[in-house]
């Protein structure tokens, strides 16, 4: 994945960072939930705003399988393929 | 699925229920009321000897009608309502603004429209009018739907 995408990806994840997280601490492997502290709902604002800024459009199996950095970098370079 | 069904599958009960009547609801919005019985526990403390419907309990009439009533009228439209028994349901945000009191004794009619509900998520833009068709109170509301298999 080009490096453009993941700052594009990371800047659009430390908008819902809580308080005690620094965004130094979004890496390619990092799990929103257990290790950036996203909450479930937030985790739908982040993928809203991947589709408004990639211009994709995500599915619930998608979802279901998005649980780090990583994930969401490879689910948004499929659909960018896809397109 | 009609204003009957919603109001049996709402997961309350007296004296947290605070939806009386869903007025009409489809995909994008719902408008429903709510009588605040004066003989509710908490006007004895809001306020000493003065009465007033606290913002809390607006917030949760608003939540009740504009995001739990739509959400599973929402639910029901995806074919995601055979699991009803086990519903979950968590308030995500919420953003409010108060702009009048709500005395006891007063109907309230709560309008919420639908920003978007995806992947579980329904966010809602809400607002409150007391009998006189005033503004009480508006926001942003947003909570997460969980439906969980039979026995699940």
């Amino acid at each position: 994945m080009k490096e453009e995408q993941f700052l594009k990806l990371k800047e659009i994840v430390s908008n819902y960072l809580p308080d005690d997280v620094s965004s130094e601490a979004i890496q390619r492997e990092s799990n929103f939930l257990e290790e950036l502290n996203i909450n479930s709902a937030n985790l739908v604002d982040i993928v809203l705003d991947v589709e408004d800024a990639f211009d994709i459009m995500l599915e619930n199996e998608d979802m279901d399988g998005m649980q780090t950095m990583a994930d969401a970098q490879r689910i948004i370079q499929t659909k960018l393929e896809a397109k | 699925m009609t204003p009957e069904e919603i109001l049996h599958h709402l997961p309350y009960n007296q004296p947290f229920l605070f939806v009386d009547e869903i007025v009409s609801i489809n995909s994008e919005s719902v408008h429903g009321k709510y009588w605040f019985n004066p003989e509710h526990s908490f006007y004895q403390g809001h306020f000493k000897n003065k009465p007033v419907t606290p913002g809390v309990i607006l917030t949760e009439c608003c939540a009740q009608i504009g995001l739990v009533c739509l959400g599973i009228y929402l639910l029901g439209a995806e074919g995601q309502d055979e699991g009803f028994n086990a519903i979950q349901i968590g308030l995500s945000s919420s953003d409010m603004e108060f702009l009048l009191p709500v005395p006891p004794g007063e109907t309230v009619k709560v309008v919420s429209e639908k920003e978007y509900f995806r992947f579980n998520k329904l966010k809602c833009q809400v607002k409150m009018f007391n009998a006189q068709e005033e503004l009480v109170c508006k926001g942003v509301l947003a909570g997460m739907f969980k439906t969980l298999s039979h026995g699940g």
